[in-house]
């Protein structure tokens, strides 16, 4: 019960969002997020988004790791 | 599908595992505290993929697991009220009380239903107006601002029907009894999703008061993977602190509103843990204010204290002291479809991980 799956907002009604994850749509709470607009990735956990992903922190992780470990090997 | 298979990027995680081979120069035992990240670790055979030389092993981060049997006799006894319902998580319901579980109970005909969420169980208290509508609130700082947030919605619409039974509890004095049970660990894979909430600082004691290691994690295997590459590095050079892996969700500061909604409603409280008792100020309860919403303020009922099972040892697995193959019950009177301690019942128990992944993965 403790999973968070991230999952993509495609709609918004007031305090409630309509999110799609692995091909199932979920009810989501969006009162703990400021700014949530169609189309952001959020943590879904047991009905409530509790955190947008942000996706440019996403990026730079993964071409942060991919460059270290070239230059390593 | 996004921010899951670029995780599970092949090409990524043999590139960290050899990262990993070449700089565990040394013995390493490090905890993953959240269940959710056993169950990945279990899942992707990330154990089979690292060096004998570093251990992982599971601490107390499942809620399930660490509900001791009183909450659940409370449960079962609320659902013999004839105007009550129950409205309970899923995993919740298999776990077993002192003699019997919600789920025993439902089957007995007792009006138990499963909800995803807390804003389902709202829902229930809405068109059954006649009826007691309680929630058993338990999960970690993850959980508890949704919890709140049915609290505080009951409370503006005058949802006088709807009452949580509260066991919420917060991570960081689990962990910190752990340390000091002396189980001999350099570091902490910490649970990204509460990080989410609180914040990353909320670990800081964890290197500043007793200089272990701490990585705040995602779930998919990079992830994972990164997040020990970090620890060893920690480990290695002698500089412990609180570094992010999970960035993409985690900043040192967290999540405000749903930080100001849990403190809110709730205030800290002393909390039973199974495995380790009553922990000092690890608990939220229900503050005065929203008591109406409290079921155990609103609906007085007598609870006998509770028993354990002899022979689980979950008390000793939550602390990271034992495994499931210590047990004399695992896999022989103890599994998944009859499960006799709470760590068996839950996806992200130990002994049901185990069960189902094997223990050497
Ligand atoms: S295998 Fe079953 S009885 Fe043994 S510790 Fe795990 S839950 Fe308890």
């Amino acid at each position: 019960m403790c999973l968070s799956i991230p999952a993509k907002v495609i709609r918004i009604e007031g305090q409630i969002a309509e999110v799609s994850a692995g091909g199932s749509i979920f009810r989501a709470g969006i009162q703990f997020l400021e700014n949530v607009h169609v189309g952001d990735y959020i943590l879904l956990h047991t009905g409530f988004a509790i955190q947008k992903i942000d996706e440019n922190e996403a990026m730079e992780t993964l071409n942060l790791l991919r460059e270290i470990n070239d230059i390593v090997d | 599908m996004k921010y899951i298979d670029e995780y599970r990027d092949r090409e990524l995680i043999s590139l960290l595992i050899k990262r990993i081979r070449h700089e565990a120069t040394g013995n390493y035992r490090f905890m993953e505290v959240c269940g959710g990240h056993t169950a990945a670790i279990r899942r992707f055979g990330i154990q089979s993929m690292i060096p004998e030389n570093i251990a992982l092993l599971s601490g107390p981060g499942c809620p399930v697991c660490v509900t001791g049997n009183l909450f659940i006799d409370k449960a079962i006894t609320f659902s013999h009220f004839d105007d009550v319902i129950i409205t309970t998580f899923g995993d919740l319901i298999r776990v077993p009380g002192s003699n019997s579980s919600l789920e025993k109970e439902k089957s007995k005909g007792y009006d138990i239903r499963i909800v995803f969420s807390g804003l389902d169980a709202l829902d229930i208290a809405k068109t059954e107006s006649n009826k007691k509508i309680v929630f058993p609130g338990i999960g970690f700082e993850t959980t508890a601002p949704g919890t709140a947030a049915t609290i505080k919605e009951a409370f503006s619409n005058g949802l006088d029907n709807y009452y949580v039974l509260s066991s919420h509890k917060i991570m960081p004095p689990a962990i910190e009894e752990v340390i000091k049970d002396g189980a001999a660990i350099h570091g902490f894979i910490c649970p990204g999703h509460v990080a989410a909430i609180t914040g990353s600082s909320i670990f800081d004691f964890i290197s500043e008061k007793y200089h272990l290691s701490c990585v705040v994690s995602g779930f998919e295997p990079v992830d994972i993977l990164q997040s020990i590459l970090l620890l060893i590095r920690q480990v290695n050079t002698g500089c412990p602190g609180t570094e992010i892996e999970y960035s993409r969700a985690v900043t040192k500061e967290g999540n405000r509103k749903a930080r100001m909604i849990i403190e809110e409603v709730f205030e800290l409280c002393d909390e039973d843990w199974r495995g380790f008792g009553s922990i000092s100020s690890s608990g939220l309860k229900i503050r005065d204010k929203y008591g109406q919403h409290d079921a155990e303020k609103r609906i007085p009922i007598n609870v006998k204290p509770a028993s354990d099972n002899d022979l689980c040892i979950c008390n000793q697995i939550l602390r990271g002291i034992k495994t499931p193959d210590n047990c004399a019950l695992y896999k022989l009177k103890c599994s998944p479809e009859s499960p006799v301690g709470a760590c068996m019942v839950s996806e992200e128990g130990t002994c049901n991980i185990y069960f189902r992944y094997g223990s050497k993965n």
